[in-house]
């Protein structure tokens, strides 16, 4: 037996199904069923969840620090749209695949300038990559409708069966649908030999070089699965709101999503779904106190939440869940959240 | 012919401004290694600090500028005394998330105290105007720009290379570790030059009103431009940052001018290409540790 698929079966014996994530998906096609008549926020918050899941890989698993992960969402969105717009692909699902994989064609060629250099010049990087995008759908608006955004976007039915409906049931199912598949995806991923190794890259490259990780293929690897990930929520923004708009590479966009992941926790994969949840949530909340200055106070939170330090808040706010699971499943069925420096 | 120097004064006095907007960042960055995209709201303070001196108080605009520097550096001390230094060790995540947190948080403030619209500074009337010297289009307000940020680089290089506290500064920035072995009081010189870079960026805003705008969302607007001027120009020294800021407005302004079909994408590709060619900057050796 060689030493890799050694290393893969011990990797499938930690990737076991807890039974705290079968409640979670339960409780999640719940409230599909439960809150009819909140579909259209709920699907904005799996769209949120997608997208931060792929933020989670290249930063809690890899540890690369992007402030312009807007960018593949950005693509995605327009190459949906505009493949929508014009008749190209009318099959939503493969409207999907499709435009994930121009995110993730994206993602590989700029994967070469984000791997270069240290966490400023990834920073720097990624950000010019979003702005530089966001330049170029404004300077082709003949293509991309500029400020007024892609105008009428028309889906056909999911699957040739499932008209997407005023209320956005089909919209919402069709997106937790994709979520959930993704989710299982990127679960193998980072549970195969290859997410161990990603791991070891972000808690010392040298030390991962060392012991034979080819650093810079397995980074180039994420950094475009990420990609492909973004651009399907990209896609499925584009899909369940009809709608395209320059705003989907501001920087607004990733910055929230930071803060999305940093709610959430990163690096174990629930943390984007769990901070969607929670960051339109604080949404909502303060934009019903003060409406036009709901910014002010997210800020806050991101603020207070970095001075009182992550990894603290996550073991305060997951004390009670523990204590429970501890009465019932003993001390190894804790919760715990891997809570890596990324630098 | 003409055309070519006006814009090559215009891009001077653009690049002299967003030097001494981001002269600060350069310290922040290169000193501590402490990722601070705040620092554009802190020259927001100082252009706001002037504007409601001269419009709402009637003050003249030359005795609210050095007003712009003094308030923006009490402020840029009170922060840092109370908040910054917590993250000095912290990872790079948490100083981003930090300093993003605090920029929407000045953005939401100023536009809830001051409006959403951008803000104009009221000119004395000698500024105003342009002039020519041998058919080159001069604009008073740029050739004040120039002047008065001109003064401020020879004053910074003065301070860097011939007093103690310079001194003690570089020797800060080329190893904080030996640095206060030799009983150099380390936090101490930087949350003194913190606050100095705060002053110099409120000045700059002050000075930037009439030539780049100001309103709530000037942070998020310029924050590309000043981490530009710092990661190309490197922090060793301030000729490195004052030489990519010269490129940079230079750049902007004639890209802009001939290219504007292009609009500022020659402005992300320059830079995604000197920070490929050059992960360090420019000029930097330790630009990014």
């Amino acid at each position: 037996m060689s030493a890799s698929s050694d290393v893969g079966r011990i990797a499938r014996a930690h990737a076991n199904w807890h039974w705290s994530e079968i409640v979670f998906w339960c409780l999640t096609l719940a409230c599909g069923f439960l809150f009819p008549s909140r579909y259209l926020i709920m699907t904005d918050i799996v769209r949120l969840a997608l997208f931060a899941l792929s933020l989670d890989l290249i930063l809690g698993y890899a540890g690369i620090v992007s402030l312009g992960h807007a960018a593949f969402f950005g693509i995605g969105a327009y190459s949906a749209g505009l493949l929508a717009v014009h008749g190209v692909i009318t099959q939503p699902v493969l409207a999907l695949i499709v435009a994930g994989l121009v995110a993730a064609v994206i993602g590989f060629l700029t994967s070469f300038l984000v791997i270069r250099g240290v966490d400023l010049t990834r920073l720097m990087v990624t950000l010019g990559i979003a702005l530089l995008l966001e330049a170029l759908s404004e300077r082709f608006s003949n293509i991309t409708g500029g400020t007024d955004g892609l105008q009428g976007i028309e889906m056909a039915p999911v699957l040739g069966a499932f008209q997407f409906d005023i209320f956005g049931r089909t919209g919402f199912f069709y997106a937790l649908i994709v979520l959930f598949v993704l989710f299982l995806i990127a679960r193998r991923i980072v549970h195969s030999p290859f997410g161990l190794s990603l791991r070891a890259i972000k808690n010392n490259p040298l030390r991962a070089a060392a012991i034979g990780v080819p650093v810079n293929r397995r980074l180039i690897g994420v950094y475009t699965l990420a990609a492909f990930y973004a651009g399907i929520a990209g896609a499925l923004f584009t899909q369940t709101t009809q709608l395209a708009s320059l705003d989907v590479f501001s920087f607004e966009r990733s910055a929230d999503l930071m803060l999305v992941l940093v709610i959430g926790g990163t690096g174990y994969l629930y943390g984007g779904l769990i901070g969607a949840v929670v960051f339109r949530m604080l949404q909502e909340f303060f934009s019903n106190i003060t409406p036009e200055y709901w910014q002010f106070w997210i800020g806050l939170v991101l603020v207070v939440i970095v001075l009182v330090g992550r990894a603290r808040l996550h073991r305060w706010v997951l004390f009670v869940p523990n204590w429970i699971i501890r009465q019932f499943g003993g001390q190894k069925a804790t919760v715990a959240v891997s809570e890596g420096e990324a630098s | 012919m003409t055309s070519i120097l006006t814009n090559l004064f215009d891009g001077v006095a653009y690049g002299m401004l967003l030097f001494v907007l981001a002269c600060g960042l350069a310290v922040t960055l290169g000193l501590m290694n402490f990722v601070n995209l705040a620092h554009g709201s802190f020259a927001m303070a100082g252009g706001y600090i002037c504007a409601v001196l001269v419009n709402g108080q009637g003050w003249p605009f030359f005795a609210a500028l050095p007003l712009a520097f003094v308030g923006s550096s009490l402020i840029g001390a009170a922060f840092e005394r109370t908040l910054y230094r917590h993250l000095y060790t912290r990872s790079h995540l948490d100083q981003v998330l930090f300093s993003i947190g605090l920029v929407f948080m000045s953005v939401a403030a100023v536009d809830y105290f001051m409006g959403s619209s951008r803000v104009f500074i009221n000119l004395p009337s000698a500024l105003e105007g342009q002039f020519d010297v041998y058919g080159v289009g001069i604009g008073r307000y740029r050739l004040m720009i120039i002047v008065i940020c001109g003064l401020l680089t020879a004053l910074l290089q003065l301070i860097l290379a011939k007093t103690r506290f310079g001194s003690r500064l570089r020797a800060a920035v080329d190893d904080p570790r030996a640095a206060s072995g030799l009983g150099i009081n380390v936090p101490q010189v930087f949350a003194f030059t913190f606050a100095f870079g705060c002053g110099l960026a409120g000045l700059g805003g002050a000075l930037s009103a009439e030539v780049l705008g100001l309103d709530p969302y000037f942070p998020l607007k310029f924050m590309i431009y000043f981490l530009i001027v710092v990661t190309v120009g490197g922090s060793s020294s301030i000729t490195g940052p004052f030489l990519a800021s010269l490129l940079l407005g230079i750049g902007d302004v004639a890209g802009k001018y001939y290219v504007p079909r292009m609009g500022p994408f020659v402005i992300y590709t320059i830079m995604i290409v000197i920070l490929i060619w050059r992960p360090n900057g420019l000029f930097g050796r330790t630009a990014a540790r």
